[in-house]
């Protein structure tokens, strides 16, 4: 039964992330880009760590997506990509890399000899607390670090060129 | 057709989803998103095609602890997740003050570092 839901979330979130690069219009890519972190998410379920998927949902669909949204309509994009044909050096590096990235996948499949799974339980808070708290200390302060530099980032990059706009 | 491995043949997919099977999701997802960033040519679709790949690698990060029974990788997957969350703000921003500067997200109208 688990296989059965494996093949139907991969097909989903596959499908889904063609769906982002296939789309012309940004919006349906956003929302094609939710799908996709639906499935990633029901696969990270299927993995034995629900608790993963549950704050993947919580950041990715709620706060990622929504803010591409959010900036899909501040801009105001009307349309999609114009219908021009690509130029040959990206055409040929396309070409380049979808046969390094085949031939990379026909050998992992006809070579891949991976081991079975270890059984263990399904990891919770509590284990997640005792690895962030003692081993994982530092990266979590740096962690923290990083997303209040984030955040002052965006607010400086913000600030600074609506009062160039307006010195205008 | 002999030559093609089973994975790729839709007739006789294996019964039992393993660690193999995971990665060559995993592997699409960046596959689709590396594609993305070649072909697109609107800024916010190549970040989204970004958002993407960094999901294939965490969805890889995931299927291999569960398959070596730790839960490291797992903890590496939430820095993943929150070094994507800055990211992404950081990034917009960045879109929506070039697109007040310039007018366009479209990447090939944005060429001011050419020559």
């Amino acid at each position: 039964m688990a296989d059965f839901f494996f093949y139907l979330f991969a097909f989903l979130t596959v499908l889904a992330a063609m769906g982002v690069v296939v789309n012309r219009n940004a919006v349906n890519a956003a929302m094609c880009l939710l799908v996709s972190f639906g499935g990633v998410a029901a696969l990270f379920t299927l993995l034995d760590s629900a608790l993963l998927a549950f704050v993947f949902v919580l950041v990715y669909a709620g706060a990622v997506v929504v803010l591409f949204l959010f900036v899909v309509m501040l801009l105001d994009v009307q349309g999609g990509d114009p219908r021009k044909p690509y130029r040959p050096l990206t055409a040929a590096a396309a070409g380049v890399a979808l046969a390094l990235l085949v031939t990379g996948l026909l050998s992992f499949a006809e070579r891949g000899r991976l081991p079975g799974s270890v059984p263990v339980t399904a990891p919770g808070f509590k284990e997640f607390a005792a690895r962030l708290f003692t081993t994982y200390l530092l990266p979590v302060q740096v962690t923290g670090f990083l997303l209040l530099i984030a955040m002052l980032g965006v607010v400086v990059l913000s600030k600074r060129l609506e009062t160039r706009g307006a010195a205008k | 057709m002999s030559a093609l491995p089973s994975l790729f043949a839709a007739a006789s997919l294996p019964a039992e989803a393993g660690l193999n099977h995971y990665l060559l999701v995993s592997a699409l997802l960046f596959i689709i998103g590396f594609f993305g960033v070649l072909l697109r040519r609107n800024t916010l679709v190549i970040y989204m095609c970004l958002e993407l790949m960094l999901n294939a690698s965490a969805l890889a990060a995931v299927a291999f602890s569960r398959y070596n029974g730790t839960i490291d990788g797992l903890v590496f997957v939430f820095f993943i997740i929150t070094v994507a969350a800055a990211e992404v703000a950081v990034g917009l921003a960045i879109i929506v003050a070039l697109f007040r500067l310039r007018h366009t997200v479209q990447v090939e109208e944005l060429t001011l570092l050419k020559n």
